[in-house]
Parts: C-alpha cells; structure tokens; sequence
C-alpha cells in the first residue's frame, strides 16, 4: 500500500487548490512545498480574476488577502518620447465573481495553503522534490530530501519551471520560443498617493499593461498593478524575442521606470522587493500531456497560461485546472484506477471548462505576436505622429484630422497595417 | 558577439531589499567551462538579477548567490552551457516577502 492517496508537488495556486479538493473528498493528501512557507518562492503580475476562486471558494472576497479591486483598465503604446493611453472603467468591472483583484503571491498563497490544511492536507514545506519515483511508466512517488515517499497519484502542480515533468510525462520543453522571463519589483507608496496618481476611487486599483517602447521594440510588454501600499511593476519578454535585442532585462526595467509616462507614477516608491520568474506563453502548442500513469499535471507546469497582449492569465486556469485535477484525481482514487485513463475524467473537464477552450480559441496569439514586430516599434511612432499632429498647433495651416491618419497610416504601410489587422482579428 | 546596450542600472542594490539565505558551501548552477561569447551572452541579456556580468575587458563572471531562481538561464542556454541546474537546497534561496 502506497503512503498516500496523492502527493501533490508545489503549494502555488493549482497545488495548494488540488490539495484542498483530495482532502475534501476525503483522501489522504501530501503537499511538498520547496517554499519555506507557501509563496515564497512564487511571483505573479498580478491580477487574478476572481471567477475561478469563487467556484472553490465562495466566501473569497472578505476572506481572501486580496490587495485592491481593479475598475481601472488601462493600455499604454509607448514610443521613446511620447505615450497613448486607453482608460477604461465601468461599474461591471466590480460584480462579484466577475471581478478581478491585484494580489502579492506571498501572503495570497500563505492563504490558499492554509485552506489546504484546514480541510485536512499534510503539509512539508522548505524541501523540494528532487525525483519521482517510477515502476516502468508508472509514476508511484518521489523523492524529497531523504525520503521516498509514495502515492497512488502524484499532482505536479510545480511551475513553469517544473524539473519534473520531463521524466512524468515525456515534456521537452519548455523551449526559449514558448516561455518568457518575468522581471518585477514592488514599489513602496502611500496609499493615498497610489490613488491620486492612478486616478482610482479609495481602495479601488488600476492594472495597465505597456507595449512599444516598455522593451525598446522587441516583443514584450510592460505593467503597472496598483496594491494596498504599493505598485507592482514589471516587465514579461518572450526569452527567444528578448535575444534579438541589444538590452539585458533588468536594464529594460530601469529604462522603462525612466519612461515619462512610467517615472511619476513611482516617484519617490521604495523598492522593496526585486524579483524573477518565468510565464509561459507558448499557449497551446506548448502544452506538454495532462495525465499519465498515476499523475496529472495542472497549471504553469502544463503551461497553462495565455498572453494576450491587454492581459496575462495563468492564475484563474491554475485555479481551475487545480480544482478539476483534485477532483478528477478523488474520483479516480475512489474507482481504484489512477492509470493514464483513469484519470482521464480531468482532460475531460478541462476541455468542458474555459482553461482548454480559451488555450484553444487563442493558439494563434503567440505566433501573432511574437510574428508582428510592428506592434512594439512601428505602431507606437505612428500614434505619436498622429497624436502630435492632432494636438500640436503652429503658425502653419492645420491638415484636417482624416489627412492626418491617412498620413499616419501610410508611414506604417497601408499593406502591412491591413495584414496585421487581419492577424490580429483571427488570432485574438 | 552581437553588442549589449550600455548598463546603467546597479541591481545589486535593488536585490539588497530581497530576503535570502545562501548556501555557501553548494553552487546550485554551475556553467560548462568556458562558454562562448555568444552563449554567454544569452545568459546576460535574460538573467533579471544580472548574475552574469561581462567586464570591460569583456571577461565573464557569474555568482548564484543573489539567485531568483526563476530557471530562465536554464531555458535559454539549458543544451548548451548551463552544466547543472537544481533548486537550491532545503530551506535555501530566495524567500519573497510580497511576490
Ligand atoms: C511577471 C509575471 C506576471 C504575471 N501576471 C499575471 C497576471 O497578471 N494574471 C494572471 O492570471 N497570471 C499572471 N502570471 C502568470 C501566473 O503567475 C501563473 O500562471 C500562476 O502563478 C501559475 O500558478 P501555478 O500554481 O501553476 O504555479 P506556481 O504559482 O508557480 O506554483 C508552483 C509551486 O511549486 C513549487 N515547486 C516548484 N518545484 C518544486 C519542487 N521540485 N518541489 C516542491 N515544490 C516545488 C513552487 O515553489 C511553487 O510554490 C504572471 C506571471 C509572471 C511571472
Ligand atoms: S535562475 Fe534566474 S536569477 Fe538565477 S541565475 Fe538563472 S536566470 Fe538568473
């Protein structure tokens, strides 16, 4: 008989949510957390939206460690010398369940952890799972420090970065292509100045995502995330685009920090904390098998994750992906059969659920993306130039507005733009 | 080797606010001796604690301690140069405070 029902490696979200699922069904569940405590080795942008969390956790909006509703969108187009910004806000970005919150992984996922353990999961945390251990194609534990434990299913719920998944499942990756490094720092700030500067109502917040010049022309995209005392922000460059460019990653922070539209924003902040991690972006393409024998896998580690350019998600799918594999993997465990097929009952799920129709309906964005370099250095000039014209006024005749865009457009190419936008339309 | 624009960011002082317990005495990444311009290059351009440095002389150096152990150095050089990748010891590395 194995030592458990189920191990699950990793307390991020899809870890620590897998967990609570096999306790409240009543397995015997072992969580292995590398962290010292849950989240401490974890980062995020991040906004979560909340819809996922809720199907898990109804009382999550006075019980969560959420930082501050989001009810202002903003998108940024950044040239070197000048900036456009979309602003949208709307009384439907604040209904419950369908709202969408700034978090700091640390005590978010302290949090989730705990909820973990009160439904009943054992906890190991500070030690992280060096290798599994496996009878032909069988995973049927691992191996954590001294021990070898086993389980009659095994949840690699490790990350983007899983060193595990490789042996689990087969999974080559993840390739330079397909994954991009995440660069952040939490900026210190009063409260009230957060709010005067983000124009947001008291305790309400702003997500504002960057293209252009955030990384000098490559593929990529910056943001600014308001939380209770602080700012989160940051870079995410594909790592194969960020090699084509001549900046290293933290310089392109510090560049974007100095951006005109940027440095107010963090004037006088402190930075508290300087951080790295990987997203995964390759989308579906990149996605390595869900189940094998006695495991599943959920989340960043099964590159769960989308970039879409006005937002990132990876933490409602590992939410809801931890939920569907905590539940797929109880039944299974209940029916006797932890092979590849009898877990089968958590691809089924998910392709039911938004996490694979989403992966699915957006497989072409990355390609786009990363494929449309105009995106990040031709277009921001262009609504530089067209903005400048519109709003600068001289002594010379004025051009009317619709010469101006025509102009604008023509700068760009009148081929090119009509095929990017194309592009865009049937990838996003 | 392709060039690399000018750094004028001290990241070292940014790490300082960073909480962490390093493991003297075990090297959780270890390079293939002597990597080539190009490939080191990689590391230094994807590296978010600029843990690879290049000299003025251009003569490499890295230091795994200050380590954010986020394995994006494993992803772009993981064939090539990176000789060992590990999560660092029980209770070592980096602890973040906010995330
Ligand atoms: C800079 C950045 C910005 C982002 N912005 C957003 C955003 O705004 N909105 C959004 O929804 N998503 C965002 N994402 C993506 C999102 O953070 C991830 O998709 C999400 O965290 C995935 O959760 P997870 O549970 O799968 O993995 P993780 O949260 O990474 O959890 C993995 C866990 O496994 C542990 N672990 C790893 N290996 C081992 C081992 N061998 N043994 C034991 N434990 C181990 C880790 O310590 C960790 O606790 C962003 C990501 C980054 C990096
Ligand atoms: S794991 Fe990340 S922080 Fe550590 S050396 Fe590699 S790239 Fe740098």
């Amino acid at each position: 008989m194995a030592d458990f029902d189920a191990i699950v490696v990793g307390s991020g979200l899809a870890g620590a949510v897998a967990a609570h699922e096999l306790a409240r069904a009543g397995k015997g569940v072992l969580v292995v957390e590398r962290g010292n405590q849950a989240g401490s080795k974890n980062v995020s942008g991040g906004r979560l939206y909340t819809h996922s969390l809720a199907a898990v956790f109804p009382g999550y909006a006075s019980e969560a460690p959420l930082e501050r509703r989001i009810t202002h969108e903003r998108i940024g187009f950044l040239a070197p010398d000048a900036g456009f910004t979309v602003d949208f806000t709307s009384d439907g970005l604040r209904a419950e369940g369908r709202d969408s919150y700034s978090v700091l992984r640390a005590p978010f996922d302290q949090w989730l952890a705990s909820q973990a353990e009160d439904a009943g999961a054992e906890y190991i945390c500070g030690i992280p799972v060096e290798d599994l251990l496996m009878e032909g194609s069988r995973v049927t534990g691992i191996v954590a420090g001294e021990d070898e434990i086993t389980a009659d299913a095994v949840l690699l719920c490790d990350g983007v970065n899983s060193l595990l998944t490789r042996k689990a499942v087969g999974y080559a990756g993840p390739t330079p292509e397909a994954t991009a490094v995440g660069i952040k720092e939490v900026i210190k700030l009063d409260p009230q100045v957060i709010e005067d500067r983000l124009l947001v109502p008291e305790g309400e917040g702003a997500a504002w995502l960057f293209a252009g010049d955030a990384t000098h022309g490559v593929p990529g995209g910056g943001f600014v995330y308001t939380n209770k005392e602080s700012l989160s922000i940051g870079l995410v460059v594909p790592i194969a685009d960020l090699l084509t460019g001549e900046t290293p990653i933290y310089q392109l922070l510090d560049d974007f920090k100095r951006h005109q539209v940027v440095a107010p924003l963090i004037k006088g902040g402190e930075v508290i904390e300087h951080s790295g991690h990987m997203v995964p972006e390759g989308g579906w393409d990149a996605m390595p098998k869900l189940v094998g024998d006695g495991v599943l896998v959920a989340g960043d580690a099964a590159m769960m994750c989308l970039n879409l350019a006005y937002t990132v998600r990876g933490m409602d799918y590992a939410i809801a992906a931890g939920m569907h594999a905590g539940r797929a993997a109880a039944e299974a465990l209940t029916a006797g059969d932890t092979s590849a097929a009898g877990l089968q009952g958590y691809v089924k799920a998910l392709e039911n659920s938004f996490v694979l129709q989403d992966l699915r309906q957006f497989r072409k964005v990355p390609h786009f993306i990363s494929g449309t370099k105009r995106i990040f250095d031709t277009y921001p000039a262009v609504i530089r130039d067209f903005f400048e014209k519109l709003f600068i006024v001289d002594s010379n005749p004025t051009a009317p507005v619709r010469k101006a865009g025509f102009a604008a457009a023509k700068q760009a190419g009148l081929l090119n733009l009509a095929r990017d936008m194309k592009g865009a339309l049937s990838s996003l | 080797m392709k060039t690399i624009a000018p750094i004028t960011v001290n990241v070292p002082s940014l790490l300082a606010g960073n909480k962490y317990a390093v493991d003297e005495d075990h090297a959780h990444i270890e390079l293939s001796p002597g990597p080539s311009a190009d490939e080191f290059r990689k590391l230094v351009m994807v590296c978010p604690a600029a843990l690879y440095r290049l000299d003025e002389q251009n003569a490499q150096s890295f230091d795994y301690a200050g380590c954010l152990e986020c394995g994006t150095c494993r992803v772009a050089c993981g064939n090539t140069v990176i000789a060992k990748w590990e999560y660092p010891r029980p209770t070592m590395g980096v602890e973040y405070r906010q995330g």
